[in-house]
């Protein structure tokens, strides 16, 4: 990475605001300059639903030029959730004695009969929505006789979160917690796709928060095995374009190396002691991800000493893999191999408000990001640019 | 859903527990997965928990640099 050295003096005023300092416009309008000086073509493919959004909501998709092809890859938990994972969730809530604990944007999510929604009403399914996994574990400490299964969705970012409250859970002496595990790695995503026939793409924006946990040095073989330049980014307007920046430096010069743009929450190695926690509950298994297929080591199954708390061992019966629906596009659209717009159910039978596939349903899901955004020509009245 | 909010550490509570200030909304967070949080320090907060710590002076070397390209457009 270019060392950008800046000495203190440099710094106009006094302390800079270590937040509100990189919400730039004139930096984000300096940066979207040269990269609309850049005269060659390139594809960017960005791996997170937060910057999926981002890069609408600022208005950065508007601006830059139509040589460069930004295109949204797997970057949604709640997309790549497969219907059997939702299924499962469901048959959980549905056992007597049980609350099912999950996050919002799951509730809607399509299952194989229905989302977790209409379950509670036509299922009887019992569910709460949790902010944080703390809260079940709060409600399992005052509701000894009841069960609390908590759906386990998320990447990184959110792992560590549970592997944090099943640690508490055995130091509490805690019998009633259980654990849907339905959480996915992001690097062997990356690696499958990159592997796929036919799939080229010039530089990958790399996620931010899933970074601060895992580090740099986890997308070293994006580089070195698939010679695919990445950087880690922010969240701001002048934080994406620096990386977009920083990939089409790397791109014009043929190099591939992993840089990071967000140093200031991500570094090399990670978070190692959340590292540690996850490692110590959970170990790597193959999982399957809706549109991409079965991706090895790319899930979580418990550890020996946590196998109690594996809400799979109360159900009964294996539930068999259910079929996207038809006409869905969301595989593909997840792959970045297809635009929302392409797929017919997209904006007419498939919206917000009555979501048919997965990258509708979640506010950082690709199709709901295009139909939000995309329609208009212009962004958010936020945008910096 | 990786969604991180950055605040500061206001206070420092008992069990593990930090009050963070997140642009003057006050929340509690659980401190298990950082090491050694102190007062005053910034960090990310995600469903609860804080996942990382600011490293001020990264974060500081990125706004100069970002005022030095808004200074100079």
């Amino acid at each position: 990475m270019r060392k950008r050295r800046v000495k203190p003096s440099d710094i106009s005023g006094s302390s800079p605001d270590l937040i509100e300092g990189f919400r730039s416009r004139g930096a984000a309008r300096a940066l979207l300059e040269k990269v609309r000086a850049y005269p060659g073509q390139a594809s960017i493919m960005e791996v997170c639903g937060t910057h999926t959004v981002a890069l609408f909501k600022t208005g950065i998709r508007d601006a830059v030029p139509s040589s460069l092809r930004l295109i949204s890859g797997p970057g949604c938990p709640v997309c790549v959730t497969p219907s059997r994972e939702v299924e499962k969730a469901i048959r959980l809530a549905c056992l007597p004695g049980t609350v099912l604990f999950c996050f919002g944007d799951m509730v809607r999510v399509p299952g194989a009969r229905g989302s977790i929604e209409t379950a509670r009403a036509g299922r009887g399914a019992r569910v709460r929505v949790m902010y944080s996994p703390l809260d079940a574990l709060e409600f399992a400490a005052r509701e000894r006789e009841t069960r609390v299964a908590l759906f386990g969705v998320g990447f990184e970012t959110t792992i560590p979160l549970f592997a944090s409250v099943l640690r508490r859970a055995r130091g509490e002496g805690l019998r009633n917690v259980y654990l849907l595990s339905a959480f996915k790695l992001l690097p062997p995503a990356i690696e499958a796709l990159l592997a796929r026939p036919g799939f080229r793409i010039d530089g990958l924006i790399l996620p931010g928060n899933v970074s601060a946990v895992i580090g740099a040095d986890a997308y070293r073989f994006v580089a070195e095995r698939h010679h695919v330049p990445g950087v880690i980014a922010g969240f701001e307007a002048a934080d994406i374009l620096q990386a977009i920046l920083m990939l089409l430096d790397m791109i014009d010069k043929g190099k591939a190396g992993i840089l990071n743009e967000y140093s200031r929450f991500s570094t090399d190695r990670g978070n190692e002691k959340a590292l540690a926690a996850v490692r110590e509950v959970f170990a790597p298994r193959d999982s399957e991800w809706r549109g991409l297929g079965v991706i090895p080591a790319s899930g979580l199954g418990f550890r020996e000493e946590f196998s109690r708390f594996d809400a799979e061992s109360l159900l009964a019966e294996e539930i068999p893999p259910v079929p996207e629906p038809e006409g869905c596009l969301c595989g593909d659209v997840i792959a970045g191999a297809r635009e929302p717009e392409e797929c017919v159910l997209f904006g007419r039978r498939c919206t917000p408000s009555a979501p048919i596939g997965a990258c509708m349903v979640s506010g950082e899901g690709t199709c709901a990001a295009h139909y939000r955004y995309g329609r208009s020509s212009r962004p958010d009245s936020s945008s910096p640019l | 859903m990786c969604v991180a909010v950055p605040g500061k550490i206001v206070e420092l509570l008992d069990g593990g527990v930090a009050l963070v200030d997140f642009m003057g909304v006050r929340k509690r967070v659980a401190l298990d997965l950082i090491e050694d949080a102190r007062l005053g320090e910034h960090v990310i907060v995600h469903a609860g928990f804080a996942i990382q710590k600011l490293n001020a002076e990264e974060a500081r070397e990125t706004i100069g640099y970002f005022r030095e390209l808004a200074g100079s457009h």
